[in-house]
């Protein structure tokens, strides 16, 4: 049943994951927290920040790990082939369809009218992650840290293009001595 | 047999080893089947790289199966897919099983702690550094703020959000191209 289950998710979002990594998040965090329970709030972020800090698709890093604690080893290769079996099954029909024709206009059109949509789904997934589990509850030390924290990353990525590996190993040693 | 192989250790040394997701590892792609191996020239590259980003799932995958395809097809498309994704697999697996047996040390919960609300930082930014670049106005600035509404204050489904964009997007683009084609005709 959890083979079926995570085969099932897995597939929807290999299918609706337009628009890059980041984009896929909250669809992801929607299945895979608040749907299934599979992982907390907390594991969730926890998650994105190792899949921040090493190699490979953020994806299917969160893909492997939900597998993997829902149902071991299996579970990992499934849901990470799950993920990817929608962009198989694609490669041969777009080849035909699409490759030989450059730059199909109607196609451009629509993914330039989607961009905003896009933006708002990954804003989303940023401000789901905002909550008690991840901030702490309102008057605690932890909360105005962790909007102390949250803010300068901002400024310092938004403004400065610092790098998100930097940011996370510095908020790691923040975390470290102050708590 | 040979190329696949080689598409395979293509792909498995830029899984391995690029930080930054799918575009940071674009430049890598290109320098290996383009410059080195002059599989396909940097035109028909870029063309190819055009389509594969207006797709959905995920995009190191999608460029491996569209370049593995295009050299050495379907083996090549399996072999630089595998190549693509084993080392994520391989590390998130190692990682799963530390992470789970450590995840309760109270340091590593410390450090955790700080580390979630920078996590929250770095995926706001590039969102707002999207809505930048789609130059929306106060029209169309109402699509990515019903997006957030619609997904995190009334918890609808995004794959729904995204259905109903996508058809929205469609109908948009046929209407631009129609008023084009009007255009075009004296």
């Amino acid at each position: 049943m959890i083979y079926l289950q995570l085969l099932w998710v897995f597939i929807k979002i290999g299918v609706l994951g337009f628009g890059g990594g980041y984009a896929m998040l909250s669809l992801i965090q929607h299945e895979v927290v608040d749907n299934y329970a599979w992982m907390s709030t907390t594991e969730f972020a926890d998650m994105v920040a190792i899949s921040q800090m090493t190699p490979g698709p953020i994806s299917i890093n969160l893909a492997t790990y939900v597998g993997y604690t829902t149902a071991g080893f299996g579970g990992s290769l499934l849901a990470s082939f799950a993920l990817c079996l929608p962009s198989i099954i694609m490669v041969y029909f777009i080849i035909r369809l699409f490759m030989k024709k450059k730059g199909n206009p109607l196609m451009d059109n629509t993914l330039k009218a989607l961009k905003p949509a896009i933006a708002g789904l990954i804003f989303a997934a940023g401000l789901n992650m905002m909550n008690v589990q991840n901030f702490g509850s309102w008057g605690e030390l932890q909360n105005y840290l962790s909007i102390g924290i949250c803010g300068a990353a901002f400024v310092a990525s938004y403004f400065f293009k610092a790098n998100p590996i930097l940011l996370i190993v510095i908020s790691g040693i923040i975390g470290c001595f102050v708590y | 047999m040979k190329k696949s192989l080689q598409l395979f250790a293509t792909f498995f040394k830029i899984g391995a080893f690029t930080l930054g997701g799918g575009y940071a590892m674009l430049s890598m792609v290109e320098k290996a089947v383009v410059d080195q191996k002059k599989w396909i020239d940097a035109d028909e590259f870029w063309d190819m790289i055009a389509v594969i980003q207006s797709l959905p799932g995920v995009f190191a995958v999608n460029t491996a199966l569209y370049v593995g395809h295009r050299i050495d097809g379907t083996r090549g498309a399996v072999a630089a897919m595998l190549g693509a994704i084993i080392p994520s697999i391989t590390i998130i697996l190692l990682l799963a099983t530390v992470f789970h047996e450590y995840r309760d040390l109270p340091v590593v919960e410390r450090i955790f702690k700080g580390i979630r609300p920078c996590v929250v930082a770095l995926i706001l930014a590039p969102s707002l550094r999207m809505v930048k670049s789609a130059k929306l106005n106060w029209k169309t600035a109402i699509i990515p703020l019903a997006t957030v509404f619609l997904i995190w204050w009334c918890k609808i489904s995004p794959a729904y959000v995204i259905i109903t964009a996508i058809v929205g997007s469609f109908c948009y683009a046929i209407y631009i191209n129609r008023c084009v084609k009007k255009e075009d005709k004296p």
